[in-house]
């Protein structure tokens, strides 16, 4: 077994579990309040665009829901790298955890990108790179779903959604690319998304807290997940028993 | 090892053999799709001509597609998989061998078969010499993305539209610089850049797909 680094023990579901429990509210918590600060910083205090007018203000949401995106494929890719090669149970519940997280947030980018594009290029959809490029990451989140929710056996679930993710993620920047590519031989009139690269400071602390508040958001929402994961996965051992038993229910 | 994958891929041929309508029906698959096109949109040939390169590889990766779940589920079945799996030789070599048995018996003959179907979308010839090349080229990239995404279901219900959903997202880049080379050629300019392109994936795709596969085997056969 592993000596060094004490924190191993918390790969173990049952040592993880209430872990998970405490720290839950804490991510809430900051996520609440780092939405508040965000969100009064995007809708109170920041100043209207000249530009694009009141409509910009979707950039609070759409610009962290895009990070956050990205962001979770790879912390899956991580998770997915370490259980193929510890195999350690928990990476691939955190694996599973997370994907249904970062599927919410590729599609509120792609919303939100739309509620974005209707008012400030008059449509609702571009086959701009980078939209292209975030339908496909929404793709990619679909197919992984779908493949472990398609196997009975978790094991086999968690393994094969593992390679299907090192993957894809393998492949995810040969695809921008190829995208990229495309997009510059066929775009006729083209969109510039990157207009405004002189962004008030005010905006972007705005978005920042608004990013910091989805990533606290996603902590807290997988953590929870995961919970569930592990009570259903270990419900015949021991002390998940324990723990659903009635007498002990109330024990902290 | 190498008399191991070349008896591997001499066993698909004969299978293949024995059953050429396995094999002709995805190339008639390739044949309708690319016939319906002209009826749902538009006989003009100077639309066609745009269309054509779009088309052609569109059909030729979904029929592509459509033989794959053959790959390793009828050995699976018949516990021929797990045999070769227990032969004293690397799951890789058998998912290359495989990867390259599906190139030579289901991805040439659409790469054959894509010129006379050009002719119909009133390509010029040297656009149709391309397309041949970038759909040989490429279909060996299909090959490997998609013998991952066949280990991946194996045994699996609903594992075709799976397939769909896990490997279609993955062949983007082949569609994306195989288009591109026969799209420079009609628009008169060079296709070497694409093809070129195309070919680096397909090498990657060829080297490192089968790693992912076998890996893939390895947990289907569990």
């Amino acid at each position: 077994m592993f000596s060094t680094p004490h924190w191993f023990k918390f790969a173990a579901p049952a040592a993880f579990y209430p872990l998970a429990g405490k720290m839950i509210p804490w991510f809430w918590a900051l996520a609440a309040l780092f939405g508040f600060i965000g969100l009064w910083l995007g809708f109170v205090v920041a100043p209207i665009d000249f530009q694009q007018g009141e409509g910009y203000r979707i950039i609070f949401v759409h610009v962290g829901a895009s990070w956050m995106s990205m962001f979770i494929y790879l912390v899956m890719a991580f998770w997915a790298a370490i259980g193929l090669s510890f195999h350690t149970r928990l990476s691939g519940m955190m694996t599973e955890a997370l994907a249904p997280t970062g599927a919410l947030f590729a599609f509120l980018s792609l919303w939100t990108g739309a509620f974005w594009g209707k008012p400030m290029w008059g449509a609702w959809w571009v086959w701009d790179a980078r939209l292209t490029s975030e339908l496909l990451l929404f793709f990619l989140y679909i197919a992984f779903i779908a493949l472990t929710r398609a196997i009975d056996d978790p094991r086999r679930a968690d393994k094969s959604g593992a390679i299907l993710v090192l993957a894809s993620v393998v492949n995810v920047p040969i695809i921008y690319f190829s995208v990229r590519l495309w997009n510059s031989l066929h775009q006729g009139a083209s969109v510039s998304l990157t207009r405004s690269p002189s962004m008030a400071a005010i905006m972007l602390w705005g978005m920042l807290f608004c990013a910091l508040a989805m990533w606290m958001y996603s902590i807290a929402v997988s953590l929870t997940r995961v919970r569930r994961i592990i009570l259903e996965r270990e419900q015949q051992t021991e002390w998940v028993k324990h723990l659903l038993s009635p007498v002990t229910a109330t024990a902290p | 090892m190498f008399s191991f994958a070349l008896h591997l891929i001499a066993r698909d041929f004969r299978l293949a053999l024995r059953r050429p309508m396995d094999v002709a029906s995805a190339l008639f698959f390739f044949l309708i799709m690319a016939s319906l096109f002209p009826l749902g949109v538009s006989p003009e040939p100077e639309l066609l001509r745009q269309l054509a390169p779009g088309i052609l590889w569109i059909g030729a990766l979904l029929s592509n597609m459509l033989s794959l779940p053959r790959l390793f589920a009828e050995d699976f079945q018949d516990g021929a998989l797990e045999q070769m799996a227990l032969a004293p030789y690397p799951l890789f070599l058998l998912a290359m061998s495989k990867t390259l048995a599906h190139w030579l018996i289901c991805g040439i003959p659409l790469a054959f078969l894509s010129p006379l179907l050009g002719l119909q979308f009133d390509l010029p010839p040297d656009a149709l010499g391309i397309l041949f090349v970038s759909l040989l080229l490429g279909s060996l990239a299909l090959a490997g993305i998609g013998a991952v995404g066949a280990a991946l279901i194996l045994g699996l219900r609903n594992g075709g539209i799976l397939l769909a959903l896990l490997i279609l997202p993955l062949y983007i880049p082949a569609l994306i610089f195989g288009t591109s080379a026969v799209d420079a050629v009609t628009h008169g300019l060079s296709p070497l850049p694409y093809l070129l392109l195309l070919a680096a994936f397909t090498l990657g795709c060829a080297v490192f797909a089968p790693l992912a596969a076998a890996a893939a085997l390895k947990v289907s056969l569990e």
